[in-house]
């Protein structure tokens, strides 16, 4: 172990500190979790997760979660490229401005769409003429989620639209592509593993948030009921055991989200370390 | 990236997207999509806070429970932040200059907060010091009070906002390299001195901009707060509880009040992660 780097100091006080922080605050508290998930008899967990009730629940926030997600991949991809291609008035306040999301305090965006779709809203008066009821509707969960996503997809997407040189849709135009061409074979595969671990980011976002779907999905078991809202419902009824066993299924499906992104990332860098000059 | 315009303009008429026709196309589309879904919000956030013109609004935001909810909200973020940030860079320093055993364990255990539900952030608090938490009985031995109390905010709050700083002082400790910090060693210098004069100077721009995206999460949290607050009126409630808490109780414009402050700072956030992002890139 006599790495050249072991010349420079604090090793031992940040190794220790580091762990010592992170035992505190992350690994006791989240072995709660596991040693209350061991304390469950396998019959009362497995009628918890498979409840009607929690299957509604993950029915919608999964449903939900996957449209606002692909919503924003297409609006995000869109949104990118014309931030990167183009110049126009007011572009670098729209550049600021798509990180919004990330810094708007969740309650904040719940209760302001809340009260924009709802009936007597800017947006709700117009929708509801058209019959479309999105405030305390399943419809309602999938705008919040749309919202809360909306950064990831144009923020992985645009470095590598960066990336990719006009030369190159220059060059196949050169060769007679079609602008459509140009886009599905030169354009797209190249931003396709941006898109995707953008997708999955915003995807594993929505499945766990909670703060603005809360106000807008009014809540109603079996219909607008999300998981997390259902873990929340458990823990006021001090159901401790049932709210464990939900949040399990839920650890283990961003578990695999969180695999699924680290695979694509090592698909996209092997396919970027073949194809040099793409 | 650093292409004077003029040549690229003339290019764009060659490449996909250069028509006229479709590029004012794809720009309005995008441009009504984020003012659909971010401007107009920004723009109602306020004209909702002022309907009842600026006393109400003044009323709103200076009632005795909106007061102890700025209060909460700053001293949650006033021990989460500081917290992180020395955690934030001892990680950092560890992570970037040393190779060891259970270094991937470490990185993934410091991402975790991103990666679970805040609901799931709250729960793991209250499985913990809950009344019929592991540690439930002994708290109550002693009459301490986490979980429905100050503390339990302050530790999901810590718990959420862990990863901000290592995360965005990592990547630029690590693109620096440390051979300033050899060369200081070598001329005689101490460990203290070295990290504060040498490294700290060096990454203080991704320090700002950790500090600045900790304190806004830290400020803004709703969801593991929600759950470990128990929502005692003017004793646990930060201003996101707050606005919740008025927003039931159909006082609209008290609700959009408070979340008024709360949007005030995320705009700051904004403005100074943009100043941060530009004074990064010119040094």
């Amino acid at each position: 172990m006599s790495s050249p780097h072991r010349v420079l100091p604090g090793f031992r006080l940040s190794l220790g500190f580091t762990w010592a922080y992170v035992g505190l605050l992350v690994l006791i508290p989240l072995s709660s979790l596991v040693l209350k998930t061991v304390s469950l008899s396998w019959p009362q967990f497995w009628d918890t997760v498979t409840a009607p009730r929690a299957l509604a629940a993950y029915r919608l926030s999964f449903l939900a979660s996957f449209a606002a997600a692909l919503i924003n991949v297409v609006f995000g991809l869109l949104v990118a490229w014309v931030l990167v291609r183009y110049r126009f008035p007011g572009r670098s306040l729209v550049e600021s401005l798509v990180d919004l999301p990330f810094a708007l305090p969740t309650a904040v965006a719940g209760l302001t769409l809340t009260t924009l779709f709802s009936a007597k809203g800017w947006y709700g008066q117009h929708l509801e003429a058209l019959g479309l009821k999105v405030a305390y509707s399943s419809l309602g969960v999938a705008v919040a989620l749309t919202f809360i996503g909306l950064p990831f997809v144009v923020r992985t997407v645009q470095p590598v639209l960066e990336d990719i040189d006009a030369d190159v849709e220059e060059a196949a135009a050169t060769l007679g592509a079609t602008p459509w061409q140009t886009f599905s074979r030169v354009l797209f595969p190249a931003v396709l593993p941006a898109l995707l671990s953008g997708f999955t980011l915003a995807f594993a976002r929505a499945l766990g948030e909670y703060g603005s779907v809360v106000f807008i999905s009014g809540n109603m078991p079996m219909r607008t009921e999300i998981v997390p809202l259902l873990i929340v419902t458990k823990l006021e009824q001090y159901d401790y055991a049932g709210a464990t066993a939900i949040a399990v299924v839920m650890l283990v499906a961003s578990f695999l989200l969180l695999l699924v992104v680290n695979l694509l990332q090592r698909w996209s860098h092997r396919r970027l370390e073949t194809r040099p000059g793409t | 990236m650093f292409a004077p315009s003029t040549p690229m303009a003339r290019r764009q008429a060659r490449t996909l997207g250069g028509s006229p026709l479709l590029r004012w196309a794809l720009i309005a589309v995008a441009l009504v999509f984020l003012g659909v879904f971010l401007f107009v919000p920004l723009v109602a956030v306020f004209t909702f806070a002022f309907q009842k013109g600026s006393a109400g609004y003044l009323a709103a935001v200076s009632h005795p429970e909106a007061r102890s909810a700025i209060l909460l909200t700053l001293t949650a973020a006033g021990i989460a932040v500081p917290l992180n940030l020395v955690f934030g860079l001892a990680a950092a320093w560890l992570l970037s200059r040393f190779r060891f055993p259970g270094r991937a364990l470490l990185l993934t255990l410091i991402d975790l907060p991103f990666s679970v539900s805040p609901v799931i952030a709250g729960l793991i608090f209250v499985l913990l010091f809950g009344r019929q938490g592991w540690l439930g009985p002994w708290l109550a031995e002693w009459d301490l009070h986490v979980i429905f109390a100050v503390p339990g905010i302050v530790l999901a709050t810590v718990f959420i906002t862990l990863p901000f700083v290592v995360r965005e002082v990592l990547p630029v400790m690590q693109a620096q390299g440390s051979d300033e910090e050899e060369a200081a060693l070598t001329l005689g210098a101490g460990g203290w001195r070295t990290f504060l004069r040498v490294t700290l100077p060096k990454v203080k721009w991704g320090v700002l901009y950790g500090v600045i995206l900790c304190n806004a999460r830290a400020m803004g949290e709703f969801g593991a707060v929600s759950v470990v607050s128990g929502h005692v009126r003017g004793v646990t409630t930060t201003l996101p509880l707050h606005a919740e808490i008025l927003y039931n109780e159909y006082d609209f414009t008290g609700a959009f009040a408070v979340a008024s402050l709360l949007t005030l700072l995320a705009l700051v956030t904004l403005v100074l992660k943009k100043y941060v992002e530009w004074r990064s890139e010119a040094s």
